[in-house]
């Protein structure tokens, strides 16, 4: 479904500052795939995110989706593939939007644009449906500016706008991260149940290690723009964060304990 | 004086047209665009010399549309693909009209007197009409013609706005204004949509020219000086006085401010002490006067809200004392 061959990204590369972000990525996701990325800042894994949805261009390597090498086209036309939720709730829809209008550019996301209407009698009663399952009632408030949604609400809202087209391939960057932790858990329900009904391959980056272990059937951790381990199936089912620490300190010999990793 | 307001409310008509499409440009796409000096005069400058050449006015004035189109674009991919800073794509964009205007005018000022224009067609067509109404109205403007083509043609732009803006393109564009990464992650090219954006924005703008030359009777290289500014005092006035909580109701306050400014001006030229050449001072201020009395009022509105609310808090303490 998703093939990462070599890629290498260095910024400012020849200058003092420069920093190699990604060193030789290989990565190869099957269809139903949902791997979550952890890994300390600075590892790469936004990078990674950045360079698979095409905001960024890889300086060496390819990037495969349904075999298809995508690594040339641009963010917009690599869109059609991808759905995409970030990390800020307000940067995945449009605040002076209603929420329909919003979910009707979403639609839009397979569907070349045409001049017909964005919202259509049919498309609407679509919507309310589609947004029923999220159960916070937003099917009654089709015609609200999302920029008068709580930032959990928005966030719902996001994850089913990149999901509800059933993208091929679903990146989660850190989409949890900026949310208390009432509507963190939320969000993760949600992703849980969203990515299971459509099964939806994704890839998830999290700081929360507790999130990590607890969602997905395989687990990537990164470090200084490297995938220094990885668990999949029944191994994955039986790690702990724990276990994961003590890995992390195995093969770096560091603590990794420094940083945020450790919001468990 | 009546005949005065008469004529501001024909000519905010016919701005409106140019204040729609700085509504577009400046609100829509967030793009705060300076190309409207310049391509109202390509505007002009394209419908004078077609129709001095004998060419259909409509036609001509359907041709000062293109040629605005294709201005806007150039400023969009200025701005897109030249990444060059909005201000700056505009500013350079109108700097460069300029020399293009004078190129298509061949000269500085081309009159349309003796021409037949837009105007002179449908104030013809209009004459019936004309003499049946001054038998009921007692004060005679000149003619009806102009403010009825004028409310028609508003309409139709308007209507075509708005429903545009509907549009599954129209939406796309209305969210290049509000979240840029937002569209470019469901498939919008960010950079088409602010191109046409732009184009669609000035051949409103180069068409509200055309039709402003024909209706004055001459094109001017200087006519579009300041034209962005009046274009935002329309925008602006627009929706302190009438509301834009929604697209429909956006781009009537937009029309609708293009001709309170424009009685605003007559009115403000009737007062002995100010001079033609303090139009753009005066335009200057009644912005500056659009844009702070709102926030004016808010703060006051709130604070007011706010003491009201601690009064109450205070009599129903008060009260559980007493109770107490």
């Amino acid at each position: 479904m998703l093939q990462l061959k070599q890629i290498t990204k260095v910024f400012n590369e020849g200058t003092l500052d420069e920093k190699v972000a990604l060193k030789h990525i290989e990565l190869s996701l099957q269809p139903g795939d949902f791997v979550t990325i952890i890994g300390s800042n600075g590892a790469g894994k936004s990078t990674l995110m950045n360079i698979i949805s095409g905001r960024l261009a890889p300086d060496t390597g390819e990037v495969v989706i349904d075999g298809k090498d995508v690594t040339t086209m641009s963010e917009h036309d690599r869109a059609r593939y991808i759905g995409r939720v970030f990390q800020d709730p307000m940067a995945g829809t449009a605040p002076n939007m209603t929420i329909e209008e919003n979910l009707a550019i979403a639609y839009n996301r397979t569907v070349r644009r045409t001049l017909q209407f964005g919202v259509t009698k049919k498309r609407r009663e679509f919507f309310k449906e589609t947004l029923a399952t999220l159960q916070l009632g937003l099917e009654n408030r089709l015609h609200a500016k999302v920029g008068l949604l709580s930032g959990g609400e928005r966030q719902a809202l996001s994850l089913l706008m990149a999901t509800f087209t059933k993208p091929h391939v679903l990146l989660l960057d850190e989409h949890t991260a900026a949310l208390d932790p009432a509507r963190a858990q939320l969000i993760t329900n949600l992703t849980k149940q969203i990515v299971e009904q459509y099964r939806l391959t994704t890839l998830m980056v999290t700081h929360n290690m507790e999130q990590a272990v607890q969602l997905g059937n395989r687990l990537i951790m990164m470090d200084g723009g490297q995938i220094i381990f990885e668990a999949s199936g029944e191994e994955k089912k039986k790690l702990t964060v724990e276990a994961l620490l003590q890995e992390f300190q195995r093969i770096r010999g560091s603590q990794f304990a420094s940083d945020r990793a450790v919001l468990v | 004086m009546i005949t005065a307001l008469f004529s501001s409310v024909e000519a905010g008509l016919l701005y409106a047209l140019m204040a729609l499409g700085v509504y577009i440009s400046f609100r829509i796409l967030d793009f705060p665009d300076l190309t409207v000096d310049g391509s109202f005069v390509t505007g002009a400058a394209v419908a004078s010399v077609l129709i001095v050449g004998g060419a259909n006015p409509f036609i001509a004035s359907l041709a000062a549309l293109g040629a605005g189109f294709l201005a806007g674009c150039a400023t969009g991919l200025l701005h897109t693909k030249g990444k060059i800073n909005p201000l700056l794509s505009g500013i350079l964009m109108m700097i460069a009209l300029y020399s293009i205007n004078l190129r298509i005018m061949d000269k500085p000022n081309v009159p349309l007197l003796q021409q037949e224009t837009v105007m002179t067609i449908i104030t013809e067509a209009f004459q019936r009409f004309d003499q049946a109404l001054t038998t009921f109205i007692p004060f005679v403007p000149k003619t009806w013609a102009i403010i009825v083509f004028g409310v028609l043609l508003v309409t139709i732009v308007k209507v075509v706005i708005d429903l545009f803006l509907k549009t599954e393109v129209g939406l796309a564009l209305r969210a290049v204004g509000d979240n840029k990464k937002m569209i470019a992650s469901f498939s919008g090219n960010t950079d088409r949509l602010t191109i046409i954006g732009l184009g669609l924005s000035n051949a409103l703008v180069a068409f509200s020219g055309a039709l402003i030359a024909q209706y004055s009777g001459f094109s001017d290289i200087g006519m579009g000086i300041g034209m962005i500014v009046i274009g935002l005092a329309s925008v602006i006035i627009g929706e302190a006085l009438f509301g834009a909580k929604t697209i429909v109701r956006a781009t009537l306050a937009v029309i609708l401010g293009a001709i309170v400014y424009r009685i605003v001006i007559t009115l403000a030229l009737r007062v002995q002490f100010l001079e033609t050449g303090d139009v753009k001072l005066i335009t200057a201020l009644i912005v500056i006067l659009a844009l702070v009395v709102p926030q004016m009022v808010a703060t006051r509105a709130e604070k007011q809200r706010k003491a009201r609310k601690r009064g109450a808090a205070v009599a129903s303490t008060q009260a559980d004392y007493e109770s107490v």
